[in-house]
């Protein structure tokens, strides 16, 4: 029994089903994330957490109590929305308290819930402002202390920082952090951009096409991703996916892979069970930080196979140089260190660290446990 | 280096401007060309007018035409002037127009921010109510007065202008309305604002341009039609009816002067009504129409 439970949640419009028996258990404190391309289903999903959609099948609970049917402001939730939704015609300060007013709370508590997370928020000097006056950071602080004020069981976000300046995005999303930190919130959160995802939550949930794909810590969405959509959606740039066969030599499993020149070359598994995929294709998931020069391989790793290649092209970006080669046709990208003594054109000696790659079965896309 | 010169897209020189304005002035007074002759001619005893030269400026200047139109003059068969029927007039207008813009502020909260099934059905229907011509609805609207015992009183000719009013305000407020965020309204039910809560704390303090224009619209319409007011004023005839009577009437002579102060008289609150509100009523319109 979570804090928030979303048990067997479909949703549909008409005849068409659009989410596909949802099942979460959200922890009290926790911060979980929807995340997934837009049309997955994750702010339907948020919207019938809130009331603002009806359940068409299962039933939501919050602190065990189901509230399907009962209205949005009876469940005791507070949201922040992608536009802010802040009330154009009241300054801050009402905006903030318009919730605790319609509650019936009186003005002298109201006003002290105010100061309280207007100071917390560090808005106090806006609070006599109307919304028009403020820059998008101070809306979204605003947004968020009108969430804040009323103290509710659930707090739910929906794309709370896609309308802020990248700089901005980041500063805020570190001040999210913060705040869920102190106040031990529970927070769900619906965003489509992985990095927020990986950086703020405690769980995520990625959704694809109204089914959730995995539901796990961010390190296990990240290290061993359920399926191929998982592993390409999460993680920038994405997972390279390059087709193989398992070969076995000396006993062990090996994915073969053709370079560039068309040669074959093999890569050790660190997975022995994936013998009973002896023979058979398989997709091989690399991370592009598990591909690197030799010398900025992970030293704690047992497995770091040499890989000669041809590079195909170089990107420095600053702190990373990113490497693109061809594996089995496919473009495969490579994370290396800023100064690594790589060029276009030229062959090149990468360490591919196995201990991180994964396995797909190419039918079924889904990760191959051994 | 040359000196950096302001080439726009508009010539800007000092003749251009000057033709420009002159342009401008002369439509200007052209247009207001007949409020002149309004003006002097309802200041001059008659037989300065029907000496000639509606032009010139009165040479004896006087307001009893203007007393005369307003309280003594012969509306009919009864020597009363104008004074009664504005009265019926502002009794009629501002209700009227007060539900009208009302009632077309709530339609459009619900068709935009409430959505039900076949709601651009009903929209559409309100839509077509604004092409009915008048006359198409005077027998059924006759009937309909009668059954309900409001034939030829005020109450009765309220009820028809905020009928036939509701489409064209309902048309308003239904587009402005289209382009408030839906996630404000969310906002609101979440914090626990129940359905008019939100139209009167969220909405309703954004609509001023919006209301502007439907109030200018309905007022202008109303104060004016003829149609409706002759067909069911019965006894309490609007200012309208009065001044056609008043100008038309066949016996006697023709008092040009006092017609002309009737006339006056007649358009005075609209042209008011326009002069507080009209920089309110483009941007309003502006903002209705294109947006949505």
């Amino acid at each position: 029994m979570g804090f928030l439970d979303i048990r067997n949640v479909t949703k549909s419009y008409g005849q068409v089903e659009v989410l596909h028996r949802v099942d979460i258990a959200v922890e009290e404190g926790e911060f979980l994330v929807l995340v997934g391309p837009s049309g997955c289903g994750k702010s339907t999903l948020l919207n019938m957490i809130a009331g603002l959609e009806a359940i068409t099948g299962g039933e939501i609970a919050i602190k065990n109590r189901v509230v399907n049917g009962v209205h949005p402001s009876k469940r005791n939730i507070a949201m922040v929305f992608q536009s802010y939704a802040l009330y154009p015609n009241m300054t801050v300060g009402q905006n903030m308290t318009f919730g605790l007013e319609m509650h019936g709370v009186p003005k002298p508590e109201r006003d002290k819930a105010l100061a309280s997370v207007a100071k917390l928020l560090q808005i106090d000097h806006l609070l006599d402002r109307k919304p028009g006056q403020l820059s998008g950071g101070q809306r979204q602080r605003v947004a968020m202390g009108r969430a804040l004020v009323r103290n509710p069981d659930v707090f739910l976000f929906d794309e709370p920082l896609s309308n802020l300046d990248a700089k901005l995005r980041v500063d805020m999303r570190t001040e999210i952090k913060k705040l869920h930190h102190n106040l031990k919130t529970t927070i769900v959160y619906v965003t489509h951009d992985q990095i927020e995802a990986m950086t703020l939550s405690t769980r995520i949930a990625v959704m694809n096409k109204g089914f959730v794909q995995q539901l796990g810590t961010p390190k296990e969405i990240y290290d061993t991703p359920a399926n191929v959509f998982v592993a390409t959606f999460m993680g920038s740039p994405a997972m390279n996916i390059i087709p193989a066969t398992v070969v076995m030599e000396g006993g062990q499993p090996h994915a073969a892979v053709t370079d560039a020149e068309g040669q074959v070359q093999h890569l050790r598994f660190s997975q022995p069970g994936l013998v009973a995929w002896a023979g058979k294709p398989i997709l091989l998931g690399i991370r592009p930080e598990a591909i690197t020069d030799p010398e900025g391989a992970d030293r704690k790793s047992g497995n770091i196979v040499a890989l000669k290649n041809r590079v195909t092209v170089t990107e420095p970006a600053g702190a990373d140089t990113f490497v693109t080669m061809t594996l089995s046709g496919k473009d495969a990208i490579a994370r290396m260190r800023a100064d690594a003594n790589v060029a276009a054109g030229q062959s090149f000696d990468f360490a591919v660290n196995m201990e991180k790659a994964v396995a797909f079965d190419p039918a079924t896309e889904d990760r191959i446990t051994a | 280096m040359s000196a950096v010169t302001q080439d726009t897209a508009v010539s800007t020189g000092r003749a251009t401007r000057a033709f420009l304005y002159l342009i401008l002035i002369l439509f200007a007074l052209f247009y207001l060309l007949p409020l002149y002759v309004m003006g002097v001619n309802s200041l001059k005893p008659l037989p300065e007018i029907t000496g000639g030269n509606m032009m010139a400026l009165p040479s004896t200047w006087t307001l009893d035409p203007w007393r005369s139109a307003w309280s003594t003059a012969q509306i009919g068969v009864e020597p009363t002037g104008l004074k009664p029927y504005f009265l019926n007039s502002i009794l009629m207008v501002v209700p009227a127009v007060a539900i009208s813009t009302i009632v077309g502020a709530l339609n459009g909260y619900v068709l935009t921010k409430w959505r039900f099934r076949y709601d651009t059905w009903v929209f559409g229907l309100m839509l077509f109510s604004c092409f009915i011509p008048f006359q198409i609805v005077l027998i059924p609207m006759a009937v309909v007065l009668g059954k309900l015992g409001l034939a030829g009183s005020v109450p009765g000719l309220i009820l028809v202008h905020v009928v036939y009013g509701i489409g064209f305000t309902t048309l308003y407020f239904r587009n402005y309305y289209a382009s408030f965020p839906t996630e404000l309204i969310r906002a609101a039910q979440i914090d626990g604002a129940g359905f008019f809560r939100i139209f009167w704390r969220i909405l309703l303090p954004v609509s001023g341009p919006i209301a502007v224009v439907s109030v200018i619209w309905q007022f202008t319409n109303i104060w004016n039609d003829f149609l409706f007011g002759v067909s069911f004023g019965g006894t309490s005839q609007p200012m309208t009816v009065a001044l056609n009577n008043l100008v038309q009437s066949s016996t006697g002579v023709k008092e040009y002067n006092v017609h002309f102060a009737g006339a006056i008289l007649a358009a005075l609150p609209t042209l008011f009504v326009y002069i507080v509100a009209g920089r309110y009523f483009v941007r309003g319109l502006m903002a209705g129409s294109v947006k949505g």
